[in-house]
């Protein structure tokens, strides 16, 4: 599956595309939701990880839009939910990640992402 | 005791193409095991199992170590059904990728991982025996190592330290003919990786060891 925790990890990785590759861009995507275990802890610490504008314009294109545009100074246990369900709920099954720069594609099947390059684009 | 997962669920076709939990699986397993409140006093959040196969060693990580985010990778498609499907059996998500090494995560996860594990393909063969297996993600590519078993390691082991978070702790699969002291030396020169052996034991005619490396300031 691709989570958006792991989306929010993955950057394209095509010798010398180094700029403007990260986030890989949903295509086609089909989407699962299945339910994971709440652990506001968890999901506080890893908030300093994310990078929040990737998260929130990434879960906005799935359909989510209960994320805010900036990162709430007060964090309460609504938000933490709603970052839970982002994070660890969403899953995109099938469907692709492209990269805004290079326009690589990274096919998803079966919610496993290929991101395997060919010997010539590897950096 | 933490129970070894259950991976009843795979069949003797799925380890036609994956490499079957073997010795040096279960050797890693008890590592881990015998690091268990070392590695929950360190609080990890992020993990990666670098060549998952089974998934059997990430899905028993799971049970040390938890909350956390288990990033899997293997360069066999097969294999990252399996780690999936895997995890599914023993009720937990591990976040596979079919990727080479950590390439597609280096530049999000910059000393930021907390726990990695590889058990890689150690058993010395000819080199080009190793590389074909590599490019072919071919199951003979989970143990074909090259002339001294340490061709696929190697590419590894210099992108380690750039992986690691302070506190991380990377444990890593040997067979006696890797020569592991020389391995352990170049660690702390070249990379600034303390190591210690967590174990070792003959297996039939393989002798193997289950080593750890650290940030040499994390000691």
């Amino acid at each position: 599956m691709v989570r958006l925790i792991t989306h929010n990890l993955l950057a394209c990785h095509v010798k010398n595309c180094t700029v403007n590759n990260f986030p890989l861009e949903f295509k086609n995507v089909q989407l699962e939701i299945r339910e994971a275990e709440f652990n506001p802890d968890f999901i506080r610490g890893f908030l300093p990880k994310l990078e929040w504008k990737a998260l929130v314009d990434t879960a906005r294109q799935l359909g989510d839009t209960s994320l805010p545009t900036e990162q709430p100074e007060m964090i309460d246990d609504e938000f933490l939910q709603n970052l839970h369900h982002v994070l660890l709920e969403i899953h995109v099954e099938e469907g692709s990640m492209i990269c805004n720069n290079c326009k690589h594609e990274y096919p998803i099947s079966s919610g496993i992402p290929n991101m395997l390059l060919a010997e010539h684009e590897i950096a | 005791m933490i129970p070894t997962p259950d991976i009843s669920h795979l069949t003797a076709k799925d380890y036609d193409s994956i490499y079957e939990p073997a010795e040096d699986t279960f050797l890693l397993l008890d590592a881990l095991e015998a690091e268990e409140q070392a590695l929950k006093d360190s609080k990890p959040s992020i993990c990666l199992e670098v060549g998952s196969g089974s998934g059997c060693v990430s899905t028993f990580l799971t049970k040390i170590v938890h909350p956390a985010v288990y990033i899997c990778t293997d360069i066999n498609p097969r294999a990252c059904v399996a780690t999936r499907s895997t995890g599914r059996q023993n009720k937990i998500e591990l976040d596979v990728c079919n990727a080479s090494f950590a390439l597609p995560f280096r530049q999000r996860l910059k000393n930021s991982i907390d726990v990695i594990v590889f058990n890689p393909p150690y058993v010395p063969t000819s080199f080009e025996e190793a590389q074909f297996a590599q490019d072919n993600q071919h199951l003979e590519g989970a143990w074909a190592g090259g002339l001294d078993g340490m061709h696929v390691t190697n590419t590894f082991l210099s992108d380690v330290k750039d992986l690691l978070s302070d506190k991380g702790r990377f444990y890593l699969a040997a067979l006696k003919q890797n020569n592991v002291s020389e391995i352990q030396t170049r660690m702390l020169e070249e990379h600034g990786l303390r190591s210690k052996v967590v174990l070792e034991r003959r297996a039939g005619r393989e002798y193997l060891y289950i080593l750890c490396f650290q940030h040499s300031k994390a000691l």
